[in-house]
C-alpha cells in the first residue's frame, strides 16, 4: 500500500480502479465533473499473474494504457501512476480488487456445524472466501479423515472458532490437535507457515496457542459467536482481508509491487462486491439481493433487515460449470423453460461441448434460448442454497408470548423475504449481455421469483468490485457511480403473491404512466409488459383479488411509486408461493410462447422453429 | 485487426516435449542428469507422512483428561505395535487395572491434557513418480523431480478419462469418420491403444475393457455414454483419476464427430510405435488437455516445441468450428473483419469468414473456431 497520506475527500477528482480477475484484468476511470461523480472509460487487458509475464502489474498497466487511450490523457509515467490529479495528468488515488489466483480458499472450523461452524463459514464467505470445507466436532467424519482433508486441500488460511465465550474448551482444543496434526502447508509460497484465525472460545485461545503456535502462524480476534444469541464477525473478517493481503496477495507474482501502488488494502473481489451491496441497502434503507453468474461459479448476495449475507455456489455456473447445472437440476427442469422440443442425446452432447470448450457462444437463437433456460436454473439453485444459509442465528434460547404459541417458529429461519425485496441487481455474462434486455429482466423474474414490487437491474459492465472498494474511501462517489452508470435499470416487476385458477381476474390496476393513466386488469397465468423508461416514475394503484397480495395483506389495494428501465414494468400474475409450470409439454410451451411474446423476449420465427 | 488470440489443440507430428515430474512433497531423485529413462521406470521417491488414528484414551482408562499423561506406557515418538498396551491406569491397590491398546501400527503422535485424546500415526506411505515417456533427464529439481525429455510425436485431445498409461498404438478403423463398435476390438488388442475414427461407443468402452486394452482414442463420445462409462453424470471437467480399466481420449468433442483427418492420419503413421497417454483434463484457469505423446528418440527435430497450444490466426489459418451450427467442421479462415456483427441469436460480436473444403462459405463468431496448430 502507498505511504499513508491522508485523503482529501472534498478534493477528489480523479479515481483509478482496477479489479484484476482470473482472466481479464479491468480498469476504470472515474471522474467528479459538475459536482458529481461519473465513470468516465473502462480499459481492459488480460489478467498476466500466469506465464509468460508472472507479474500481475502488467495487466494492470496494459488496462490503464487502455484508459489512457480512450481518455486521451496520460495517466502513467512510465510505470508509475502519476497522482495527485494535475493540468489533466494523472488520478487522485488507485484503489484494487482482485481475484486471480483462485481467489481466497479458505477452511473453516467450529464446534457445532450448524452453530459456530454456520457463524464461522459466514465471516469467511463476507470476507469474499472460497469455503472449501467446514470441519465440525460434529460433522459425521473421523479424525484421521477430518486430517486427510485438511492436507488434500491445501487452504489459503484457516479459521478456527467454537464454544461461545466461557463455554466449551475441550472440542475447541480437538479441533486444533486436528489441524496441528494435518500440519498444513499453504497452496502458495513455499517455507511459509499457513496462516490459521482463531475466533473462538476466549478461555481456549492459551490451550490453543500450545497446540498450534509452534506449527502454524497463529493469530487471535474476539470470538465470532461470543454468545449464542449473537455473532461478532467483524474482527474475524477484518484479519481475514489483512492475512489476504500479507500472506496470500504476497505470494501471488507481482502483489507486492501492486500493493505498494493502491491507497487503500486490495480486496477480494466478491468481498467488495459485498460491500457496494451493503452500502446501497443502507443508503437507501431497502432490501438488496445481488447475483453473480460466472463461468464456474454463482455468488449470491443479500441484506435483509440490515443483516448480510453471501454464498457461493462453487459448481454452478454457464460455461466450465454448465454441466453440473445440469447434472443437479436433471433435463426435465431446464427443458421446461424451452419453447421447443430438442432431442435429448444432442442436446446433452451440446451441454458437454460447452463444458470443454467455455469461450464459445451461441450463433444460432435455440442455442440461445437453451443457454438461458439453463441460466434460470443455475440461478434459481443459487438462491436456494442462498435462502437456506441466510437465516437467523440457529440454538439461541427464544422468549415466547402466548401469541407466539399459535405461530410456533424455529431458530434458524430464512431472513430472505422476496415481499420486502425492493432491487435485484444481476451481472455476470449471460445477464449482462443478453442481447435483448427483456431476455435478463425474465431471467431475473423466472428465476428469483420476485414478489410485490421489485425493482430490477443489470451490472452493465460489472463494476461492483471496484465500486466496492471506492466504498471504504468514499460511499457517496461510489454510489453516485452505482446508481447513474453501473447499473441498467430494467424497469420494475409487479407480482401477487397467492394461488388461483388460470384464466380467473386477480389483479386490477391504474398506472399513472407519463403518457395518461392506464387501467390494467389481469388475469392469472399473464405477463404484460407496459413501456416505461429509465428514469421514468409512475404512481400505480393495485387492487389484487381476494385471497392475492402485493405487500399490503391479502385482498388489500396498495399504491406505489414505480421506476421505469429499458424493460419498463412487467406485470406477473403468474402466481407465487406457488408458482407452477404445466408439465405437459402441450399445456406449457404455448404458454411460455405466449409469455415470451408478451415481453417481446426472443423473435417469434425462432419459437416456432422446431 | 488482421489476426486473432486463439487457443488450439496442439497436433505436431515432431517436436520436442519435456515432462516436468514432480513429486508432491519433497523427496530423493533417483536418476542423474542425462540419463536415459523408460516411461515406467520410477525417477523420484518420497514418503508421505502416515494415517493418524485418534484414541480417546481417557474415556477408555475413565480417567479425567489431565490425569491422561500419567497412565501412557508410551511416549509422544515412542513406536508401537498394534494391540500393544500404551496407556494403563493405576488403581486401587494395583486391583481393577484398565489399560488401553493401540489401533494401530507407528508412532505416538500427540497426547493432550485437554481432550484426553492420543493421535497415534501410522507408518509413512512411500510414494513414487515415474518417468511417463521415455526419453533423457533433461533437468533435475533437486528433492522434488526432474524433466524428462524426448523428440516426439505429440497430439492434444480435448477430452479424457483415466490417468497415465503407456501401449502401443493400433489403428482399429480404416477412416477418420468410421466408428469404433465392440466388433472392432478382439484380443490383439490386449495392452495396447487402440485408435477409432468418429465415435467411440458404449459398447466398444465395456470390450476394450474385457480384452484388456489399456487406452481408446477417437474423434468423438456421446454423453450418454460417458455417463454410462463412469456410472454418474460428469458436472465439472476435472478428470484423470479415473479408475475404470482403460484411458479414453476424444480428440474432437462430444457427439460422432470426424477426427481431424491430419491427427488420424498422424497416429496412422506411427501405428506399431509405443506410446505415453494420459487422459487428465482439466477446463479450469491452468488448463490441461489429455494427451498422446509417441517418443522418437531417432529423430531430431528442427524447431523447439513451441507454447501451450495458443497462437495467432491469420488470414490463411486452419481452424476447426467448435460449435453449432457448423461443429467439427474444418475450414481456412478467409477474412477476419474488425467491426462487431449481430449473429442470428441478436448477439454483437467479432466474426471471422470461414471457407470450407467444399467451397461454401460461413460467417462464425471468433470464439466458435480453434486453430488447428502445426
Amino acid at each position: 500500500m502507498a505511504e499513508e497520506t491522508q485523503l482529501n475527500l472534498t478534493e477528489l477528482t480523479s479515481i483509478l480502479a482496477t479489479d484484476c480477475g482470473s482472466t481479464t484484468t479491468k480498469a476504470i476511470l472515474i471522474e467528479r465533473e459538475a459536482g458529481e461523480y461519473r465513470l468516465k472509460v473502462r480499459g481492459e487487458a488480460p489478467t498476466t499473474v500466469e506465464r509468460p509475464a508472472e507479474d500481475v502489474t502488467r495487466g494492470v498497466l496494459n488496462a490503464v494504457g487502455e484508459v489512457e487511450e480512450l481518455t486521451n490523457r496520460s495517466i502513467l509515467d512510465g510505470e508509475v501512476i502519476v497522482k495527485p490529479f494535475s493540468k489533466d495528468k494523472g488520478v487522485d488515488i488507485y484503489i484494487s480488487t482482485s481475484s486471480a489466483g483462485g481467489g481466497l480458499q479458505m477452511m473453516v472450523a467450529g464446534v457445532v456445524k450448524s452453530m459456530t461452524g454456520e457463524s464461522a463459514q459466514r465471516a469467511a464467505l463476507g470476507a469474499g472466501a472460497i469455503v472449501m470445507d467446514v470441519l465440525a466436532s460434529n460433522d459425521g467424519r473421523l479424525p484421521h479423515q477430518q486430517i486427510e482433508r485438511i492436507r488434500n486441500l491445501r487452504p489459503d488460511m484457516i479459521l478456527l472458532s467454537g464454544g461461545i465465550d466461557g463455554g466449551t474448551t475441550t472440542h475447541v482444543a480437538e479441533l486444533a490437535e486436528i489441524i496441528s496434526a494435518a500440519d498444513p502447508k499453504p497452496r502458495l509460497g513455499h517455507g511459509f507457515k499457513l496462516p490459521v484465525i482463531y475466533a473462538g472460545n476466549k478461555n481456549a485461545r492459551e490451550i490453543v496457542q500450545n497446540i498450534l503456535g509452534d506449527k502454524v502462524d497463529l493469530f487471535v480476534v474476539d470470538n465470532l459467536r461470543p454468545v449464542l444469541e449473537r455473532e461478532n464477525l467483524g474482527p474475524a473478517r477484518e484479519k481475514i482481508h489483512e492475512l489476504f493481503m500479507e500472506h496470500v496477495m504476497q505470494q501471488a507474482p507481482g502483489y507486492a509491487k501492486l500493493m505498494q501502488w493502491t491507497d487503500v488494502p486490495i480486496m477480494p473481489t466478491p468481498g467488495a462486491v459485498g460491500l457496494i451491496i451493503q452500502t446501497i441497502a443502507a443508503q437507501h434503507g431497502i432490501d438488496v439481493v445481488g447475483v453473480d453468474i460466472g463461468g464456474a461459479t454463482t455468488d449470491v448476495f443479500s441484506v435483509f433487515s440490515g443483516t448480510f449475507n453471501r454464498t457461493v455456489s462453487a459448481n454452478l455456473g454457464m460455461s466450465y460449470s454448465v454441466s453440473n447445472v445440469l447434472a443437479e437440476t436433471g433435463l426435465d427442469n431446464v427443458m421446461r423453460w424451452v419453447p421447443f422440443d430438442m432431442d435429448e442425446l444432442d442436446l446433452r452432447n451440446r451441454i458437454k461441448n460447452k463444458m470443454i470448450r467455455p469461450t464459445t457462444i451461441p450463433q444460432l437463437m435455440e442455442e440461445l434460448i437453451v443457454e438461458q433456460a439453463i441460466s434460470r436454473e443455475a440461478l434459481r439453485l443459487a438462491f436456494v442454497q442462498h435462502k437456506s444459509f441466510a437465516v437467523g442465528l440457529k440454538g439461541i434460547q427464544q422468549e415466547r408470548t402466548i401469541s407466539d404459541t399459535f405461530e410456533q417458529k424455529s431458530t434458524g429461519e430464512t431472513l430472505v423475504n422476496m415481499m420486502s425485496l425492493k432491487l435485484l441487481v444481476g451481472s455476470g455474462g449471460v445477464l449482462s449481455h443478453a442481447p435483448r434486455r427483456n431476455q435478463a429482466a425474465m431471467m431475473l423474474i423466472d428465476s428469483f421469483l420476485p414478489e410485490g414490487f421489485t425493482h430490477l437491474a443489470v451490472d452493465s459492465i460489472f463494476m461492483m468490485p471496484q465500486l466496492g472498494v471506492l466504498s471504504t474511501v468514499h460511499p457517496e462517489a461510489a454510489t453516485e457511480v452505482f446508481e447513474r452508470d453501473c447499473l441498467i435499470h430494467l424497469g420494475t416487476c409487479i407480482a401477487p403473491v397467492g394461488p388461483a385458477r388460470p384464466g380467473k381476474p386477480i389483479l386490477e390496476l391504474d398506472i399513472e404512466l407519463p403518457q395518461g393513466t392506464e387501467h390494467v386488469a389481469m388475469e392469472f397465468g399473464q405477463l404484460r409488459l407496459l413501456p416505461l423508461g429509465v428514469g421514468e416514475k409512475a404512481r400505480v394503484r393495485a387492487r389484487p383479488a381476494k385471497g392475492l397480495d402485493l405487500g399490503g395483506g391479502k385482498g388489500a389495494e396498495v399504491s406505489e411509486e414505480v421506476e421505469g428501465g429499458v424493460v419498463g414494468i412487467i406485470i406477473d400474475t403468474r402466481g407465487r408461493n406457488p408458482f407452477v409450470l404445466p408439465v405437459d409439454a402441450r399445456e406449457r410451451v404455448p404458454k411460455l410462447v405466449e409469455w415470451i411474446k408478451a415481453l417481446d423476449a426472443y423473435p417469434v420465427e425462432a419459437l416456432s422453429h422446431r | 485487426m488482421a489476426h486473432a488470440y486463439t487457443p488450439g489443440l496442439r497436433v505436431a507430428e515432431l517436436t520436442v516435449v519435456r515432462k516436468e515430474r514432480r513429486l508432491p512433497l519433497p523427496g530423493e531423485v533417483l536418476v542423474k542428469l542425462g540419463a536415459h529413462v523408460k516411461a515406467a521406470q520410477v525417477v523420484a521417491r518420497t514418503e508421505l507422512p502416515g494415517n493418524v488414528e485418534s484414541v480417546n484414551v481417557a474415556n477408555r482408562l475413565g480417567v479425567p483428561p489431565e490425569d491422561v499423561p500419567q497412565c501412557m506406557l508410551k511416549k509422544e515418538g515412542d513406536s508401537i505395535e498394534k494391540g500393544e498396551v500404551i496407556a494403563q491406569s493405576k488403581s486401587f491397590f494395583g486391583l481393577f487395572k484398565s489399560s488401553c491398546q493401540a489401533t494401530v501400527t507407528g508412532t505416538v503422535e500427540t497426547v493432550s491434557s485437554v481432550t484426553g485424546q492420543v493421535l497415534l500415526r501410522e507408518p509413512p506411505l512411500p510414494v513414487e513418480v515415474r518417468a511417463y515417456v521415455d526419453g533423457i533427464v533433461a533437468d533435475v529439481l533437486p528433492g522434488e523431480g526432474v524433466v524428462v525429455e524426448t523428440p516426439a510425436t505429440f497430439i492434444q485431445g480435448i477430452f479424457g478419462i483415466g490417468g497415465e498409461i503407456q501401449g502401443q498404438l493400433v489403428m482399429v478403423v480404416a477412416s477418420a469418420d468410421e466408428i469404433l463398435d465392440a466388433d472392432r476390438l478382439t484380443e490383439a488388442v490386449r495392452g495396447k491403444v487402440a485408435v477409432g475414427g468418429s465415435l467411440v461407443t458404449a459398447a466398444a468402452i465395456r470390450k476394450a475393457i474385457a480384452v484388456g486394452a489399456k487406452g481408446i482414442l477417437a474423434g468423438g463420445l456421446h454423453d450418454k455414454d460417458l455417463r454410462e462409462f463412469l456410472g454418474y453424470d460428469l458436472g465439472v471437467a476435472i478428470t484423470g483419476n479415473e479408475d475404470k480399466g482403460v484411458t479414453l481420449i476424444v480428440t474432437e468433442g462430444f457427439g460422432k464427430i470426424r477426427m481431424a483427418e491430419a491427427t488420424f492420419n498422424l497416429l496412422k503413421r506411427c501405428e506399431g510405435m509405443e506410446c505415453s497417454m494420459n487422459g487428465a483434463t482439466q477446463i479450469r484457469a491452468g488448463v490441461i488437455r489429455p494427451e498422446v505423446v509417441i517418443p522418437r528418440q531417432d529423430k531430431q527435430p528442427t524447431n523447439e516445441e513451441a507454447g501451450e497450444g495458443a497462437g495467432n490466426m491469420v488470414v490463411g489459418s486452419q481452424v476447426r468450428v467448435i460449435r453449432e451450427p457448423y461443429f467439427g467442421r474444418l475450414g481456412t479462415v478467409s477474412l477476419l473483419p474488425s467491426e462487431l456483427q449481430r449473429i442470428e441469436s441478436e448477439t454483437m460480436v467479432r466474426v471471422l469468414e470461414v471457407r470450407f473444403g467444399d467451397g461454401t462459405q460461413a460467417i462464425i463468431p471468433r470464439a466458435n473456431v480453434e486453430l488447428i496448430e502445426k
